[in-house]
C-alpha cells in the first residue's frame, strides 16, 4: 500500500470494506447542516448526477486529446517488431545489431496527470497490440531483482486474466517458485504464444484479429527520472541479449526533457536502444480545452465565480500544471456549493426548474428573499410588485422561475459574445485583454469589462486592424453566432453579414482610390532640395490630418462600435443578475483553504495565538505578552521566538518557570523561586520535545546545553 | 600452414576454427596449450580481460563449441544474485552434453550446496574424463555478490576435486578484483584491441551476397576512415556498415557508376557518413528513423534529435524556486546580503573576495544549501508576496524527483534538508528569460 504523505512514518490502513455504504454516509453528511431532510437528499442527488456528467465529459475530452499520441505510439509498436514476425534472413537484417525498440514519451512536468495517460495507453495497447503490458514505477524497483520480480508478476498475472479459468491449476504458480530471470520469462512467453497458436481455429481467428502470432512484450517505465542508473542499465543489457527470443519494447515516461536518457545511460547502453521520440500535448493547451468544454458552455447549470476560477487557475499556473488537480478542485467547488448553499436545489437543468421551484417550502422562499441579489432586484421593482414578491409565495415562485430562465439565457448569450470578443482580442498586439479566452472570461466576470482601461486600449487597437484580418474575424464571429440555436442573434448575424458585403463592395472602389493616393508621393519624388522637401512633407501631414476618413475607415469604426454595443449588452458580469448565488459558486476563501493550505502559517497561528483554534477568549492576550493560561507548548514557542539561532536551555527554562509561576503563586517565598519546581521542569521538557517533534528546534552539538532553532524570523 | 596447432584436436577442426576467429590466432593457440588434451587437468582458473568488443566472449564461445568441449556459459549481469548464478550453472550442466530438455529445477542457496550438487551432476553426466569449462562473462559483477563467491570460483577445481576450469571474462584488470584477504591467483591473459587493419579484415569478411568482396572492402575502408577516430567498437561499426551500405550502393544501382568507380562512390557516401556520425551514432535519432530517411531521400535536418528538445515547461513558482536554488548553489553565502538587501552599500569585488573565492564557482560545481536559504532567496526574488503554502514545499520535492535539484544527505529530511541545484547555466538562463529575470546580474561569478 502507498500513501501520498511526504513524511516517513507508520501509517494505518483500514480495510476498505465500507465502500458500499459510503454514498449513504455522504448523503447523511449533507443532511447534518440543515433540518430539511427531503431537500438535502435531492441536493445530494443533483450534485452526484452533475458530477457524474462532468466526469464522463472530462474523460471523453482527455481521451480525444490523447488520441493522436496514442495512435502514433500504436503504429510505432506495430512497426517495431515486424521483422520479428517475418523472420527475415536478409543480409542487412543479419548484419544489423538488434536494438530494443524504445519510445521516449515526453509528458511534461505535471506528474500527477501521467497516471491517466498511462492507464489509457495500456488499455489501448491491450486492445490493439498485445496483452503483455507491464507498468513499472521507480519506487518499486530499487534493484534489478525487484524490477524483474515486478515485471514477471505483472506479465504472468495478466496471462491468467486472458486465459479462462479452465487451466488455472497449471498456470497458478506462486511467484516465489518461479525464478526471476530472463530465461524463465522467455520460456513462459514461448509457452503462452504456442498455446494461443494451437488453439481451436474459431478461437484463434478471434485472437489474431486483435493480436498477432507473437505479440511484443511492452514494458513501460512510468517515471524515467527516478530510476537509478544501475537498474536501468542492467535491465537494458540483459534484455538486449535476449531480444531475439523475446520481442521486447520499452516505453520511457519522461517528465523533463529527452536529454535525461543520455544523462542516465552511457553510450554503451544507449547504443542498444532504438529510441523514437513522442510528445504529448502541453498541459496548458489541455487546460484550455477543459475550460472551454466545462466552463464556457451552457451544458452544465453549475458555474464558477470569478475569484474561485482565479484560485483554480492560479494553482494550476503557479504550482503544479496538473489538469487532474484542476478537475479535482472543480469537483470540490461543486460539492462545496451544494453543501453550503441550501438553494442549490435550484441549480439544475432548465427542464427540471419548474417542478423544483413549485415544490419549494416557505422557509426556502424566505431564504430566496434574503439573497442580496434578489433584494436588489426587488428594490428596482414598482411598489405593488415589491409587496407581492415579499409576501406572496406563489408569485415569488413564478418570478423565480422566470429569473432562473433569464439567467440561463443570459449565460448562453454570454458565451457566444465572449467567443466573438475573444476572436478580436486574441489577435491584437500585446494582448491587452489576454491571449487566452480564460483571461477574458475572468475579466468579464470580475466587473463591467467595458469600463476597464484594457478594454479601451484594445478597442483602440481594433480600430487599426487591416482589412483582411477584419474580414476573417467577422467571418469567424458569424460562424460562432450562427451555431447558437436560439433566435437571439439573428439580427446580429444579419448585421455582421451586411458589414461583410460592404467590405466586398469596397474592394471595387479601392482601385480608384489608389490612383488618387499615389499622386502626392510622385510629387515628393520630384523635389530634391531640403527646403522644398520639408515644406511638402508638412503639407502632406496637414492634409492627412484634415482629410476625411476613407470609406474603409468609416466602416471599420462602425464594426468596432457594433461589437462594443454587443459587449455592453451581453457581457455584463454575473453578479449583477438576480439570483446568481444559486448558480455561481463564490467561496474562494474556502477553496483556497482546502487546496492551497499553508501548514506553517497555521502552525504559527496555533502556537502563537491559541485562542484562535481553541475558541477560548481567556487565552487571548494583547500586546505581545504571554498568558500563563496557554498550553505549555505555546509558552515555550513564544519564548523561543525571542531567541537567536542557538537557545540556551537553562535560560529558557528560567523564563518558562517565571511565566508559569507568575499567576499561580504571586506571593511565593524567595527561597523556593530559586529552585525550579520538578513538575514545572517536567512540563518544560515535555513542551520542548513537542517543539522538536514539530521541527522547530533540534539538538545541537556546537554548544553544550543549547538547541538550534530551525526557523528564522520571530516576534 | 595453420597458425593454430595442437596434437590433441583434428587439424580440420582447427582450420575451421581459425577461419572463424580472425586476428585472434595467437590467443587461441595460447588457450589451447593451456587447456591441453580433453582429459588433462587444466589450470584451475583463467582470467581474460580486454577492452569492449575485443572478442573475448566470441572467441571463447567459438572455441568451446567448435572443439565440442563440455562447457557452461553464464553472463553474470543476467544472473544478478549468487543463487541465480549457481542454479543457472547447475541447470546448464544437467542439459550439457546431450542438450536435452531441462529437468527439474534445482535449488541451490549456498556454495556448499553448489559443490555437492556439482559433484552429483558431474557423476550423472559421466564427464569425469573430460575437463569441464565454466565461463563467467562480465565477471566484474561477481565482486558485488557475497564475498566468498569469487575466491571459491577461483579454486573450484580444488574444492570439488573434479576436472574443472573456471574462465572469467572481464573488461577491467585483475588488480581491481583481488580481495583484501587474498585468494588463489588465476592465470591472467590480455586480449588487445583490434587494430584498424584487423577491423578492416574482420568487417570485410561477411560481405552481402549480391556484391563482390572487393567492393565491400572498399566500402569498409571509407567507413573506417570516417568512424575509426570516434568508435572502435566492432559491433557498433558493423551496425553502422549495414545501415549505410544501401546508400553506398545507390549510384551503382542507378547505373551512374560501376563498382570500381571508387572516387565517385566516395564522394557520394562521405558526407552521408559524417551526418550519420552526428546523428545515428550518438543515438540522436534512431536507426529505424535513419533508414526511413534514407529510403525517402529526405534530409536529416527535418528530424530533430533528442538533444534538440531541451526546453522544459515549469509552473511559475517552480521556475523561481529553481532560479533561487541556482543562486544559492553558485553564490557564496556572504554575498546574499549584497544581492538581496536593498541598502547593501557598494562592495568592491576585489576587496570583498577571499583568496579561495577567486576561482569561478561555476568551475567548482554546485554547493549544497539549506532549505531556509532557498526560501529566503525565493521570497526576495519574486515580486509579489509568496505564502509558504504546502504547494511550495511539494514543488521543491517534485523538483527533486525531476532531478533538477538533488538532495544532499538523505537522513536529515525533517530538520534541515540540504539541496543542490543540478541544472546547467544555459538551462537556467532559458528559464530565467521566460520570467523576465536577469539571472546574470545576480550571479557572483559574473559580477
Amino acid at each position: 500500500m502507498s500513501t501520498c504523505s511526504v513524511s516517513k512514518g507508520c501509517f494505518v490502513f483500514k480495510p476498505s470494506t465500507k465502500k458500499r455504504r459510503l454514498s449513504d454516509k455522504t448523503a447523511h453528511d449533507f443532511r447534518c447542516t440543515s433540518n430539511d431532510s427531503e431537500d438535502t437528499e435531492l441536493r445530494f442527488v443533483t450534485c452526484q448526477s452533475l458530477w457524474n456528467q462532468i466526469k464522463s465529459e472530462t474523460e471523453q475530452i482527455q481521451e480525444n486529446l490523447n488520441k493522436q499520441l496514442l495512435d502514433n505510439l500504436v503504429s510505432f509498436l506495430s512497426r517495431s517488431h515486424s521483422d520479428f514476425q517475418e523472420k527475415t534472413t536478409d543480409w542487412t537484417c543479419r548484419m544489423k545489431f538488434r536494438e530494443i525498440p524504445t519510445a521516449a514519451l515526453v509528458l511534461g512536468v505535471n506528474v500527477t496527470d501521467h497516471d491517466l495517460t498511462f492507464r489509457g495507453l495500456s488499455d489501448v495497447l491491450q486492445d490493439n497490440i498485445t496483452p503483455y503490458v507491464a507498468l513499472l514505477e521507480a519506487k518499486d524497483c530499487p534493484g534489478i531483482k525487484n524490477l524483474m520480480q515486478k515485471l514477471m508478476g505483472q506479465l504472468m498475472k495478466c496471462d491468467i486474466d486472458v486465459d479462462s479459468l479452465e487451466d488455472e491449476d497449471c498456470v497458478q504458480v506462486s511467484q516465489n517458485r518461479i525464478r526471476c530471470s530472463m530465461p524463465s520469462l522467455i520460456s513462459w512467453y514461448d509457452s503462452v504464444t504456442k498455446k494461443t497458436n494451437s488453439e481451436t481455429p474459431s478461437k484463434k481467428r478471434n485472437s489474431s484479429s486483435r493480436h498477432w502470432q507473437s505479440p511484443p512484450v511492452v514494458v513501460i517505465f512510468k517515471d524515467m527520472e527516478s530510476f537509478t542508473t544501475k537498474v536501468l542499465q542492467d535491465f537494458i543489457v540483459i534484455s538486449s541479449q535476449h531480444i531475439h527470443e523475446l520481442p521486447l519494447v520499452l516505453i520511457f515516461g519522461i517528465a523533463t526533457s529527452p536529454m535525461i536518457i543520455h544523462r542516465l545511460l552511457p553510450h554503451s547502453v544507449s547504443s542498444l536502444l532504438c529510441i523514437e521520440l513522442f510528445q504529448s500535448l502541453s498541459c496548458k493547451e489541455h487546460l484550455s480545452t477543459i475550460i472551454d468544454k466545462l466552463l464556457l458552455t451552457s451544458q452544465f447549470p453549475f458555474k464558477l465565480g470569478e475569484k474561485v476560477l482565479q484560485v483554480l487557475i492560479n494553482i494550476f499556473l503557479y504550482h503544479d500544471f496538473s489538469v487532474q488537480n484542476f478537475i479535482k478542485g472543480f469537483q470540490l467547488c461543486i460539492v462545496e456549493h451544494f453543501y453550503s448553499q441550501p438553494l442549490s436545489v435550484l441549480c439544475c437543468h432548465l427542464a427540471d426548474i419548474k417542478k423544483r421551484v413549485y415544490s419549494l417550502s416557505h422557509d426556502q422562499c424566505e431564504s430566496i428573499r434574503r439573497l442580496p441579489s434578489f433584494r436588489r432586484y426587488v428594490e428596482k421593482q414598482e411598489s405593488g410588485k415589491q409587496i407581492e414578491l415579499l409576501t406572496n409565495n406563489s408569485f415569488l415562485k413564478e418570478e423565480t422561475e422566470k429569473l432562473l430562465g433569464d439567467l440561463h439565457v443570459y449565460h448562453e448569450n454570454y458565451v457566444r459574445i465572449l467567443r466573438c470578443l475573444h476572436v478580436f482580442t486574441s489577435s491584437l498586439p500585446k494582448y491587452p485583454l489576454g491571449k487566452q479566452i480564460r483571461e477574458l472570461h475572468c475579466a468579464c466576470l470580475e466587473n463591467r469589462v467595458w469600463e476597464t482601461e484594457e478594454y479601451e486600449s484594445s478597442l483602440q487597437l481594433a480600430r487599426m486592424l487591416n482589412k483582411t484580418d477584419l474580414v476573417t474575424m467577422l467571418q469567424q464571429c458569424v460562424e460562432i453566432l450562427m451555431s447558437s440555436s436560439g433566435k437571439e442573434f439573428d439580427r446580429a448575424v444579419e448585421k455582421l453579414k451586411e458589414f461583410l458585403t460592404q467590405f466586398q463592395n469596397l474592394e471595387a472602389e479601392a482601385s480608384q482610390e489608389r490612383d488618387v493616393s499615389v499622386s502626392p508621393q510622385k510629387e515628393l519624388q520630384k523635389k530634391t532640395d531640403l527646403y522644398h522637401l520639408q515644406k511638402t512633407l508638412l503639407e502632406l501631414k496637414e492634409s492627412r490630418r484634415s482629410k476625411k476618413l476613407t470609406k474603409f475607415e468609416m466602416l471599420r469604426f462602425e464594426v468596432v462600435d457594433y461589437i462594443d454595443s454587443l459587449v455592453r449588452r451581453y457581457l455584463a458580469p454575473a453578479d449583477e443578475r438576480a439570483l446568481h448565488e444559486i448558480v455561481y459558486f463564490n467561496g474562494a476563501a474556502v477553496l483556497r483553504g482546502h487546496l492551497n493550505a499553508a501548514p506553517r502559517t497555521a502552525l504559527h497561528t496555533a502556537l502563537n495565538s491559541p485562542h484562535w483554534y481553541l475558541k477560548n477568549q481567556a487565552l487571548r492576550c494583547d500586546g505581545g505578552g504571554i498568558s500563563n493560561k496557554a498550553p505549555d507548548i505555546c509558552i515555550v514557542y513564544k519564548l523561543h521566538l525571542e531567541c537567536g539561532r542557538l537557545i540556551n536551555l537553562v535560560d529558557w527554562l528560567e523564563a518558562f518557570s517565571t511565566v508559569v509561576m507568575a499567576a499561580e503563586e504571586p506571593n511565593a517565598d524567595a527561597a523556593s523561586s530559586d529552585q525550579v519546581d520538578d513538575v514545572i521542569h517536567a512540563r518544560f521538557i515535555r513542551a520542548v520535545s513537542e517543539l522538536e517533534l514539530l521541527g522547530f528546534i533540534k539538538p545541537s552539538k556546537q554548544k553544550t546545553d543549547h538547541v538550534a532553532r530551525l526557523t528564522w524570523g520571530g516576534c | 600452414m595453420p597458425n593454430v596447432e595442437h596434437p590433441a584436436y583434428p587439424a580440420a577442426d582447427l582450420l575451421h576454427l581459425e577461419g572463424l576467429v580472425p586476428c585472434r590466432e595467437s590467443q587461441v593457440s595460447m588457450l589451447l596449450s593451456l587447456f591441453g588434451e580433453r582429459q588433462q587437468f587444466s589450470f584451475p582458473s583463467i582470467f581474460i580481460y580486454g577492452h569492449t568488443s575485443s572478442g573475448k566472449t566470441y572467441v571463447m564461445k567459438t572455441l568451446l563449441t567448435t572443439l565440442q568441449l563440455p562447457h557452461v556459459f553464464v553472463n553474470c549481469v543476467e544472473y544478478f544474485t549468487s543463487r541465480l548464478l549457481l542454479e543457472e550453472i547447475l541447470t546448464q550442466l544437467q542439459s550439457c552434453p546431450s542438450g536435452t530438455e531441462q529437468t527439474s529445477p534445482v535449488r541451490c542457496d549456498t556454495l556448499n550446496d553448489f559443490v555437492r550438487l556439482f559433484k552429483q551432476a558431474l557423476a550423472s553426466q559421466e564427464l569425469q574424463d573430460q575437463t569441464l569449462y565454466i565461463v563467467l562473462d562480465r565477471a566484474e559483477q561477481l565482486r558485488e555478490m557475497e564475498p566468498n563467491i569469487l575466491p571459491a570460483f577461483l579454486r573450484l577445481q580444488e574444492l570439488t576435486d573434479r576436472n574443472v576450469t573456471v574462465i572469467l571474462l572481464s573488461e577491467i584488470v585483475w588488480e581491481l578484483f583481488r580481495p583484501n584477504i587474498g585468494c588463489f591467483e588465476p592465470f591472467t591473459m590480455y586480449f588487445p584491441d583490434y587494430s584498424i587493419g584487423h577491423l578492416q579484415k574482420i568487417l570485410s569478411q561477411n560481405h552481402p551476397p549480391e556484391y563482390s568482396a572487393d567492393f565491400y572492402a572498399a566500402y569498409i575502408n571509407i567507413l573506417l576512415g570516417v568512424f575509426y577516430m570516434v568508435c572502435r567498437d566492432l559491433k557498433e561499426l558493423r551496425h553502422l556498415a549495414a545501415l549505410n551500405f544501401a546508400k553506398y550502393c545507390e549510384p551503382v544501382v542507378r547505373g551512374e557508376a560501376n563498382e570500381r568507380d571508387t572516387r565517385k562512390l566516395w564522394k557520394n557516401i562521405e558526407p552521408h557518413l559524417k551526418k550519420a556520425m552526428q546523428t545515428v551514432y550518438l543515438r540522436e535519432i534512431s536507426s529505424s528513423q535513419w533508414e526511413r530517411l534514407q529510403h525517402d531521400g529526405g534530409e536529416p535536418g527535418q528530424l530533430k534529435g533528442l538533444s534538440a528538445h531541451t526546453h522544459v515547461e515549469l509552473p511559475y513558482y517552480s521556475k523561481f524556486l529553481l532560479i533561487a536554488a541556482y543562486l544559492a548553489s553558485y553564490n557564496p553565502v556572504r554575498t546574499d546580503k549584497r544581492f538581496f538587501l536593498k541598502h547593501h552599500g557598494k562592495i568592491r569585488k576585489t576587496n570583498f573576495m577571499k583568496k579561495h573565492e577567486k576561482t569561478s564557482n561555476h568551475l567548482l560545481g554546485p554547493k549544497p544549501f539549506p532549505l531556509d536559504r532557498l526560501l529566503a532567496i525565493l521570497y526576495s526574488i519574486v515580486d509579489n508576496r509568496v505564502a509558504p503554502t504546502a504547494n511550495i514545499f511539494s514543488q521543491i520535492t517534485s523538483l527533486v524527483t525531476l532531478q533538477l535539484l538533488s538532495m544532499v544527505g538523505q537522513n536529515d529530511q525533517l530538520d534541515g534538508p540540504r539541496y543542490k541545484c543540478t541544472v546547467s547555466l544555459d538551462f537556467i538562463r532559458a528559464i530565467a528569460r521566460t520570467v523576465n529575470f536577469d539571472i546574470i546580474k545576480y550571479l557572483y561569478d559574473f559580477l
